[in-house]
């Protein structure tokens, strides 16, 4: 009895907890939506009271041809993830499970990439697809980042707690290298691909520096470019405007989050891998 | 397709001994690889023995002559401190949250799929954005955060324009930003953790403080070990929001490794220079990570 | 693999150049631009390049956004790197030396053949000259050019019993109006400023204010050499930092340049110096009547102008330079140069694009847009030497310390004025 009062105890303690660290978490994003929906002099006055515009907005949507920008971005994270993913998985099997010449070497070699920070490369990758005649494509912001690391470590940490009975399995049955890999492997490792194409597609949504040097049209460049009118320089920041072109941007991301995030959390629940 | 005819050894046990196969799964990606990073960094490399062509003057030999500049470089050995404080603050207190933030959301919780976006949401959001925001709230007069101090009876500070808490402000931002991407490893961990476990120890009555130390933590482990590599790259790898909250000032109390590279690169122009700092930078990166891997590797069961 | 690469690099462009070549014999010519003030500016770059195109139809021209004057700068020189610069970019003013050391730029001089050319060049305003000559050649002219002003809040300076069509004259009203504009509240915290001065980006420009006014000179004209510590600089900035941690009439610490306009437009302090880049901002979004003047006097007047030139790369086809030189004298032509005024905000930088109809009308519908104009005798050019970023950095730290309080003046201007020695030895 005096258990089950106490574990009452405990769980709303915890609810409780959980709730307010969601709201201080919350709160820079609920302030940059009021700010958003404000008027500068309003915001500077922290003015509660204050009426709501969706002017900013609207401003925000007027200033450049912003579908055309979501087009090119959702072109862009699409071809570096499915490039990603495929590489990624390949190399990652090949790291998990099969020993041959060289393999620690190019691990090493593969994690230091971890390391090397994109933007100290831009001079050289630029020199490259210049070369190749690519710049102002969007291949040409993609393909520096087909070639991850990060992914690659991920699915070699995956594959290697497959059991291995499960690979031998298939190959028994008769099925080839790649066939195991897509009919076993791939299968079990699906939230992670899930974790990893959240975290890969989020970058590259974001990345700025690189598409704004390799692209110049408006045919190739995507959102986080078309935004940067909005940051400041001989004049003020715009708060408002600001913000709301934070929140347009993020927008689409965030509310695929919510509604896919049952989805996301069951395949890591249904993960059979244990 | 070779077949392993070895049962010598358990560790091999998992392994298949075909490097024609190994080879052919890896060069699709060793190739880009190659040609967008490893190619670009040895010429980096390379770049950091020259002296930069300036003025008309041709690039020259100059050995290691970068590398010993850095000893007397004042703001080199500010970014270096800072960065170590840096990785110091940021990381222990991203991981901790992102442990209790997952143990939260991974239960029952009236709202959870509204506090789970909440944790997560800062990681959705672009560096720039989330600096943006953070300027804002640091805002002497205007911003949100001294609004909130005041109405606790505290007194206002300029944060990010003071020296003592310019580092600390930055450190908050990455730690809002970073808890939330961590949060998601640990609770793809924690979900695949079997709940009789859980079961079990409560029947023995064990406290879940006791339990999580000895039952859950243990168990995570190699997430945590894959998140710290994680956080520690990220700790010097990350320039967006010192570029946009205090250009490492006031008089470079905040400027990080990277953002000092960055600066040398693509405002002093001086491509030798920056060159030579980023192999610093990969080194003790590569150390560092390595160095995790390798305890990583060993301490982790793949069950 | 290079070789491969080059042959099909060396294919694709011929194919572009046949493709090209059949319709017309147009040169085409890139043109960088960075925006840093709000308003539909990309469609008004189009409008005026599909302008010059119908003037000039053998030529045309590309314009290319690139995000703020970094990341322009960054752009245009990683493509200057490998060989495919862009043919005209607007660039911040002072970034010239930067740009001669890089072997960027060409100078305007090479074109200039008739008297019109010459007299196209010699309209320009002397003190937005200055900073693109470089050894009596002129690398880049005007095209979005500032200075600082002084902004005050009418309604603040009426119930501070002040004359709201008084501003401050000189520095010791300046520290008088701005004890009387420091509000507080009962428990002591300060809720309204007396002045804001910015001092995070950019601060050695807001500097140079001060220092004008003091009369202290900090560069030599070669750029070669800088005068950081001198009396008249310490005095300078002693009077920067007085005026926060002695008269208390401005907030302690940096102050993010960038935000400075929101706490003046949300009545968080009473003054403010700032970028005439500002003026549409405050017009549009300040909710009491304001004054715009000139910075208050010391020994004399003084600011500094600041904003961007515009400039020739000169790894281009002989006949891509002929038409970006056309291209430039256009841009900066008194009726474009007026029209790209009125829309932005900018100083428009020569005294015949303030003789049009349109710019006369401008100044009397918003007689504040021309304080500019008369502050523009005393303005000095944008602090700039060789290796200029990494001097304005050196300068930039000890405005910093002094203004944290971490050095005296003096002290931090001698560390400077050290550093500055040390990266400019090799250019002497």
């Amino acid at each position: 009895m005096k258990v089950g009062a106490d574990n009452r105890w405990q769980r709303g303690l915890e609810t409780l907890a959980a709730w307010l660290l969601a709201i201080v978490w919350a709160a820079p994003l609920l302030y940059c939506a009021w700010t958003s929906l404000h008027h500068p002099g309003d915001v500077a006055r922290m003015d509660l009271s204050a009426p709501l515009t969706v002017h900013n907005y609207a401003y925000v949507f007027n200033a450049a041809p912003f579908p055309r920008y979501f087009l090119n971005t959702f072109i862009l994270v699409t071809m570096v993830i499915v490039a990603q993913f495929t590489l990624s998985t390949l190399a990652g099997y090949a790291f998990a499970r099969f020993r041959f010449p060289g393999r620690n070497v190019m691990f090493v070699l593969v994690l230091l990439q971890l390391m090397i920070m994109p933007d100290v490369l831009i001079v050289e990758n630029y020199r490259t697809l210049n070369t190749m005649g690519l710049t102002d494509t969007i291949l040409a912001i993609a393909m520096p980042y087909f070639g991850s690391a990060f992914g690659i470590f991920l699915m070699r940490q995956t594959f290697k707690s497959v059991p291995k009975e499960l690979d031998d399995a298939a190959r028994i049955e008769g099925a080839g290298t790649l066939r195991t890999l897509v009919s076993v492997y791939v299968p079990l490792a699906k939230p992670v691909y899930l974790a990893y194409g959240l975290v890969s597609v989020s970058y590259h949504w974001n990345n700025f520096l690189w598409p704004l040097i390799v692209t110049n049209s408006v045919t190739a460049r995507p959102l986080t470019v078309g935004l940067q009118i909005f940051s400041s320089g001989d004049q003020g920041i715009a708060w408002p405007i600001l913000t709301a072109a934070t929140l347009l941007s993020a927008g689409p991301l965030l509310v695929a989050f919510l509604l896919f995030q049952r989805q996301f959390v069951q395949s890591f629940l249904r993960a059979g891998i244990r | 397709m070779a077949r392993r005819t070895r049962r010598a050894s358990r560790a091999n046990d998992d392994e298949i001994d075909s490097p024609l196969t190994g080879w052919a799964l890896f060069l699709p990606a060793a190739l880009f690889l190659g040609v967008f990073t490893y190619y670009p960094a040895v010429a980096t490399f390379f770049q950091s023995l020259f002296s930069d062509p300036k003025g008309g003057r041709a690039a020259r030999f100059i050995g290691l002559d970068n590398y010993r500049a850095m000893l007397d470089d004042a703001t080199f050995v500010h970014a270096l401190v800072n960065n170590l404080w840096f990785a110091l603050g940021t990381i222990p207190v991203s991981i901790a949250l992102a442990i209790v933030m997952a143990l939260l959301v991974n239960r029952a919780l009236p709202g959870r799929a509204l506090v789970r976006m909440s944790y997560f949401a800062p990681t959705v959001l672009a560096m720039v954005a989330v600096a943006n925001i953070w300027l804002l709230i640091y805002a002497p007069q205007i911003g949100l955060l001294n609004a909130v101090v005041e109405r606790l009876g505290g007194t206002p500070h300029n944060w990010l324009g003071q020296p003592d808490t310019a580092l600390g402000g930055v450190i908050v931002v990455t730690i809002w930003k970073e808890a939330g991407f961590f949060m998601i490893f640990y609770l793809a961990a924690l979900q695949s953790m079997p709940p009789n476990l859980a079961e079990a120890a409560a029947l023995e009555g064990a406290s879940r403080w006791h339990y999580f130390w000895k039952v859950t933590f243990p168990l995570l482990m190699p997430t945590t070990l894959f998140v710290m590599v994680n956080a520690v790259v990220n700790a010097f790898r990350m320039v967006d929001h010192i570029l946009v909250m205090t250009k490492g000032g006031p008089d470079d109390a905040s400027t990080l490794l990277l953002y000092y590279i960055y600066e040398t690169a693509f405002r002093y122009w001086d491509t030798s220079y920056a060159a030579a700092m980023s192999m610093v930078l990969l080194a003790i990166l590569g150390v560092v990570a390595i160095g995790q891997f390798l305890i990583l590797d060993r301490r982790t069961h793949y069950r | 693999m290079k070789a491969m690469l080059k042959t099909m690099a060396i294919a694709s462009i011929a194919c572009a150049t046949t493709l090209a070549a059949l319709p017309a014999a147009a040169v085409e010519i890139s043109f960088y631009y960075p925006i840093a003030v709000s308003g539909p500016l990309t469609k008004i770059i189009d409008a005026m390049a599909a302008d010059f195109e119908k003037a000039n139809p053998d030529i045309k021209v590309k314009p290319i956004y690139s995000g703020n004057y970094g990341e322009t700068l960054a752009k245009a020189l990683t493509a200057n790197k490998s060989g495919s610069p862009p043919q005209v970019a607007v660039l911040v003013a002072s970034d010239t030396l930067t740009l001669i050391d890089e072997d960027a730029v060409a100078p305007m001089d090479q074109f200039v053949k008739t008297p019109a050319d010459k007299a196209w060049l010699d309209g320009f305003f002397p003190a937005f000259m200055m900073n693109g000559r470089y050894l009596g050649k002129t690398y880049g002219v005007p095209f979005q050019r500032s200075t600082q002003v002084m902004y005050w809040n009418k309604d603040e300076f009426k119930a501070a019993g002040l004359d709201p069509d008084k501003p401050p004259q000189n520095w010791d009203q300046l520290v008088e109006y701005g004890k009387k504009l420091t509000k507080q509240d009962a428990s002591g915290k300060v809720t309204q400023w007396g002045l804001i001065v910015p001092s995070g980006v950019t601060s050695h420009w807001f500097l140079q204010g001060f220092t004008t006014q003091n009369q202290a000179k900090l560069t030599n004209e070669a750029g070669t050499e800088a005068y950081l510590h001198t009396p008249a600089a310490i005095e300078a900035l002693s009077f920067w930092t007085d005026l926060a941690r002695k008269h208390k009439i401005m907030q302690e610490g940096i102050i993010d340049t960038g935000n400075a306009p929101n706490e003046f437009i949300g009545g968080r302090a009473a003054i403010m110096f700032h970028s005439t880049g500002n003026l549409t901002n405050v017009k549009n979004n300040a909710k009491f009547p304001f004054g715009v003047a000139m910075l208050p006097e010391r020994k004399q007047r003084g600011s500094a102008t600041g904003g961007g030139n515009i400039y020739i790369f000169k790894k281009s086809s002989p006949e891509q330079l002929e038409a970006s030189f056309k291209f430039v004298k256009w841009m900066t032509s008194a009726p474009q140069a007026a029209r790209w005024g009125i829309a932005t905000g900018y100083v428009a930088g020569r005294q015949d694009a303030w003789d049009t109809p349109e710019m006369k009308q401008y100044q009397k519908d918003f007689p504040p847009a021309s304080v500019a104009l008369q502050q523009l005798p005393f303005c000095a050019p944008e602090f700039e030497t060789h290796a200029g970023p990494r001097t304005t950095k050196a300068l930039e730290d000890a405005i910093a310390a002094s203004l944290t309080g971490t050095k005296t003046p003096d002290k931090a201007l001698a560390d400077a004025q050290a550093e500055a020695n040390r990266i400019l030895r090799s250019y002497k």
